[in-house]
């Protein structure tokens, strides 16, 4: 008889993550150091220690679609205090950037929505132009718009970005650089389903 | 003195007093600031979870230019400091993927913060306050990107940075020890995930009200913003009204140099600050 599921464990992952990431999640002897001081671990799915070891476990689908790799703040403390040398923060960004590529179902999909969404402005001015960016984003995520009115945070929202408007903090009309080529010959290079 | 100034987008938007009040006070401490000319975006927190080479490459534009104007270069933001760091070790350390933009690696690179706390600077300071903030009690708030990862920032004091600290006190306000200056406040999780920037940003705003302090001071557009903000919401959620001032550490710089614009900086914050400073005599 067959169990119910089955966990596939992708045995050459852990070469292929250290490969791409230049980094060694070889090296880590679960401490737990990087999870102890990450800011985030109350709205993660794994933590940090976790999404190492199950690298090296071969448990690529459960990292790929995990919260987690998307809650990451990037705020670096795991990477300065791991005492092995690992680049936590890098992993995560590779598995990011792997998730994206592999298409699976994304574990928290309004933060990678919210990156292409502000990469799509770089790509097309050359700069950050926030309300093109925050309109994108709202267009993308709309089908959150419900329980956004229900939490109150739209309210709030709108109150801080029309306060903003009014101090001139929200531009209506977006800069543009000159040389725009520069920037488009860097997302030329990108594959499809990567970036904006 | 004159450097090159890498502003970054935000100091034209959400942090356009960050932006004034520096070019304000570098003005006054007889320090130009040659903008980079055609910058560009250097990516933030977006490009570098998005393809590293496209986060090397959008902030190596920016440091090529820098190269050719022969200047050291000065950034504001946090964020944008720690990418171009990131960018100028990739380049020095040769590291994979290469990338076309010519740069050699040549420019120093500095945070705002560290470079006007550099010793010539600071005796320049000394003998321009004005207005000292005698009475102000603050808190300094670095943030993530200044000072991590030192082996990218070569942040010395990474855990427990003081130069703001120093400049403060320096100026006249008392500043207050506290466990939080290098936490994060939720970066750019600002839109994604706001629940999880007001329960960070929150836990920073009390923290610093337990320390003693009346107000917190930044030295990163991110961290203002999400700490200027986001106090509705905290309201909301802790069923009591919250009222915390944030500065930029060049708006109170500014104030005590004697500068008569820093009116029109702190009057564009969500959370008003003048009141606080008026209440001390120092508006």
């Amino acid at each position: 008889m067959q169990p119910e599921s089955l966990i596939t464990p992708a045995h050459d992952w852990l070469t292929e993550v250290n490969l791409s990431s230049g980094e060694s999640a070889s090296s880590c002897y679960q401490c737990k150091t990087c999870s102890s001081g990450c800011p985030v671990t109350f709205a993660m799915d794994i933590l940090p220690h976790q999404i190492i070891h199950m690298i090296r476990m071969g448990l690529k689908d459960e990292v790929l679609k995990s919260a987690s790799i998307w809650i990451c703040a990037s705020c670096e403390t795991c990477t300065t205090r791991c005492p092995n040398d690992i680049d936590v923060a890098k992993i995560i960004d590779t598995m990011r950037m792997t998730a994206r590529k592999s298409g699976v179902k994304l574990g928290e999909k309004r933060a990678a929505i919210f990156h292409s969404s502000v990469l799509q402005s770089v790509k097309t001015t050359g700069k950050l132009y926030e309300l093109g960016m925050i309109g994108l984003f709202m267009l993308r995520t709309s089908g959150d718009l419900i329980s956004n009115i229900k939490s109150g945070a739209l309210m709030e929202d709108l109150k801080v970005g029309m306060k903003l408007f009014r101090h001139g903090k929200l531009k209506l009309i977006p800069k543009f650089i000159k040389r725009r080529k520069d920037i488009k010959k860097y997302f030329k290079k990108l594959k499809r389903g990567e970036g904006a | 003195m004159k450097v090159s100034y890498y502003p970054g987008c935000s100091l034209h938007s959400t942090g356009l007093e960050y932006g004034e009040s520096t070019e304000e006070v570098c003005q006054i401490l007889d320090i130009e600031l040659e903008e980079l000319k055609d910058w560009n975006c250097c990516g933030a927190g977006s490009a570098h979870c998005t393809d590293e080479r496209l986060a090397i490459e959008l902030a190596t534009r920016n440091l090529s230019t820098a190269e050719e104007a022969g200047l050291d270069l000065v950034i504001p933001c946090a964020a944008c400091f720690q990418r171009f760091k990131v960018a100028e070790k990739h380049i020095i350390e040769e590291k994979k993927p290469v990338i076309d933009t010519p740069y050699r690696g040549k420019v120093p690179v500095k945070h705002l913060l560290d470079f006007l706390s550099e010793e010539n600077i600071i005796e320049t300071i000394k003998g321009k306050v004005e207005k000292p903030l005698t009475g102000l009690k603050a808190v300094c708030y670095y943030g993530c990107l200044i000072t991590r990862p030192p082996d990218v920032t070569d942040a010395k004091k990474y855990d427990n940075p003081e130069n703001m600290d120093d400049l403060l006190t320096l100026l006249g306000a008392e500043t207050y020890s506290w466990s939080y200056k290098t936490d994060c406040c939720g970066g750019s999780l600002m839109l994604s995930r706001p629940d999880i920037v007001t329960a960070l940003s929150g836990k920073l705003i009390q923290k610093a009200e337990e320390a003693g302090a009346d107000c917190v001071v930044t030295a990163c557009p991110l961290c203002q913003a999400n700490l200027d903000t986001k106090q509705g919401m905290m309201s909301k959620i802790w069923g009591r009204k919250v009222h915390f001032p944030t500065f930029y550490f060049t708006e109170l710089l500014g104030l005590a140099l004697g500068s008569p614009k820093a009116d029109s900086w702190l009057k564009k914050h969500i959370i008003d600050p003048r009141d606080l400073l008026k209440s001390k005599g120092l508006l």
